[in-house]
């Protein structure tokens, strides 16, 4: 199979922070990837380096490459709007924009001139608000303002308004953790379920979300890639002393 | 060695001077009091003084509302202290020329620069350029007017009213009906400089507010900066930039000494942006204290502050209410 992301010899810092350390990676296609670790890992800071949000932080410095369908999203002649748009993000607290519910899943596909008319725009919001399992609850008050969701649909609500920009891959940055158990579990099936179109990347520091999760698994020590490869393997196999370890709640 | 005493008895003394060694705990308590009210007390000044300034300016300014209907001093515009005439418009008419034409001309930069500066600067440009501006704000009024009156009021009457009156000046707000450039717009220029530094730093503040989440929500879906800051960060602090314009805008309304050095002082109610005008600041600067004999000229000076005064209050008071509760927001 074809990776879709390929991250080669990455370094960050921050300032003379060196938070990832010559991370190699493969990331495939219509798969969860769940990258783990204890906090403080690096884990957020390479999921920022995917959408190229790690650049939003003054004084840092990224070497390296990370190819998309083997371009690399960091040569100059690459346009971070678009990068983002292909890489969505599902961010740890739910974000609406200060405006209707309607108008937040229709935000992307605005910016982006996806859509010709404001047919078309409709369509699309209800689509979306389907997918991500949100329209019952507001297909009769889409004009209410964003925020006067609960915090679990809110989030729901940042999954259709990502999934309206028709990106490629998902970046979830612990998507779930600012939420109560019923509504992490909408967003874990609703990823579940996705999977088969996008091509998934959570972090996580949930040990079990990771194993309901994840098909292909990251585990990062200290800004370094300790293990990576298939959900089983890992699991259950461990090579590595350090994952031993983690998986058994060492640390 | 024994060890210290946490709650030493006064009679422990030290033996040098025989004072008590410590205050009891009862005096540690009425000296607490003590400072609690004597800070109350203080802190009540400025409260009493804006009641007692108001009240004083109200019964000082009654004897001309004796004498004269509100109606007759409000709509007159004649000013002929000496036949008793009294008419303010012309004053409070070219306050709000001058202010308004400050505030046009402030709004658009300060709305540029605040936003470069949160949204767009690298922290180094941004921690040279925001002290600058503050400073900005400390030049004392009656060197802008020097400025006014050097660079200002020259550049007005030599090139920027012939250039106007011969392209637009059909137009009445921009007929050229005297020929020096003393002017409300030679006015408006001075405030508009005077308050920008000030809007700059409020709307700078509100923005800040704004949480680094909901810039990232947008980015994040591949909007530029600039889609972020008109379709997102706008709307948001909409409220709160009014309300810095309005603050910005009671500082011009009382601003005098600038003022009153470019603006030609002549009482008339303007038409056009080269037409001279006389707000009621300079009106009372440049009066009260002489003429004092002329019958109810005090009263009429004192009602002008009067006036002033509540204007001003009001624009505050609104612009501070909006403000705190959007300032109040930060970190929840």
């Amino acid at each position: 199979m074809q990776p879709h992301i390929q991250v080669k010899n990455l370094n960050v810092h921050y300032g003379r922070t060196h938070v990832l350390k010559d991370i190699n990676l493969e990331i495939l296609p219509q798969q969860i990837t769940v990258i783990m670790g204890p906090s403080g890992c690096g884990k957020t800071t390479l999921l920022k380096t995917l959408n190229r949000f790690i650049e939003l932080v003054d004084g840092t410095r990224v070497t390296g490459q990370i190819l998309l369908d083997g371009q690399d999203i960091y040569s100059n002649d690459v346009d971070v709007t678009e990068v983002r748009k292909r890489i969505g993000l599902l961010a740890q607290r739910p974000q609406p924009l200060p405006m209707s519910i309607a108008a937040n899943v229709a935000y992307g596909m605005q910016i982006h001139r996806m859509k010709s008319n404001r047919q078309e725009v409709r369509k699309s919001v209800q689509h979306y608000l389907e997918v991500a399992g949100l329209w019952e609850e507001v297909s009769h008050r889409l004009n209410d303002p964003a925020t006067s969701l609960s915090t679990g649909q809110q989030q729901r609500l940042c999954l259709a308004r990502g999934l309206a920009i028709e990106p490629e891959i998902i970046l979830g940055d612990e998507p779930t953790s600012a939420l109560d158990p019923i509504s992490s579990q909408h967003i874990e099936k609703r990823l579940l379920t996705l999977k088969d179109t996008y091509t998934t990347i959570i972090v996580t520091h949930t040990l079990r979300q990771a194993k309901r999760l994840a098909d292909q698994v990251i585990f990062m020590y200290l800004g370094e890639v300790i293990e990576a490869g298939p959900a089983d393997a890992v699991f259950n196999h461990p090579k590595v002393e350090r994952t031993q370890q983690y998986l058994a709640g060492l640390f | 060695m024994a060890a210290p005493a946490l709650f030493s008895k006064p009679e422990q003394g030290r033996p040098q001077d025989g004072r008590p060694y410590k205050l009891s705990i009862s005096l540690r308590n009425r000296l607490n009091n003590i400072a609690a009210r004597v800070f109350w007390l203080i802190t009540l000044i400025p409260v009493g003084l804006v009641i007692a300034i108001t009240v004083a300016l109200a019964v000082r300014s009654a004897p001309i509302l004796q004498s004269h209907s509100l109606v007759e001093l409000f709509t007159g515009t004649v000013w002929k202290p000496f036949g008793g005439q009294f008419g303010f418009l012309p004053f409070i008419a070219g306050t709000f020329w001058v202010t308004t034409i400050g505030v046009i001309l402030a709004v658009p930069p300060c709305l540029l620069t605040a936003f470069y500066l949160s949204e767009y600067a690298r922290p180094i440009t941004r921690n040279i350029m925001k002290p600058l501006l503050d400073v900005l704000a400390a030049i004392p009024s009656v060197v802008y007017g020097v400025w006014g009156m050097l660079v200002i009021v020259p550049f007005v009457q030599k090139t920027f009213m012939p250039w106007m009156s011969s392209h637009f000046g059909f137009i009445p707000l921009f007929a050229s009906n005297q020929p020096t450039g003393f002017s409300v717009i030679s006015g408006g220029v001075i405030l508009a400089v005077m308050i920008i530094p000030f809007i700059i730093a409020i709307i700078y503040e509100i923005l800040k507010t704004v949480p680094q989440d909901l810039r990232e929500a947008s980015l994040g879906l591949g909007a530029t900066r600039w889609e972020t800051i008109t379709l997102v960060i706008f709307p948001k602090i909409l409220p709160g930039i009014i309300a810095a314009i309005v603050l910005g805008a009671s500082r011009a309304l009382g601003e005098t000494m600038a003022v009153l050095m470019v603006v030609g002082n002549v009482p008339q109610i303007p038409t056009s942006i080269f037409d001279a005008a006389y707000p009621l600041p300079a009106l009372i600067a440049n009066n009260y204290g002489e003429m004092m004999s002329i019958p109810l000229f005090d009263a009429a000076l004192l009602l002008a502050a009067f006036i002033l005064l509540l204007i001003i209050l009001t624009f505050n008071v609104i612009a501070t209410l909006v403000l705190q509760r959007i300032l109040g927001r930060r970190g929840k």
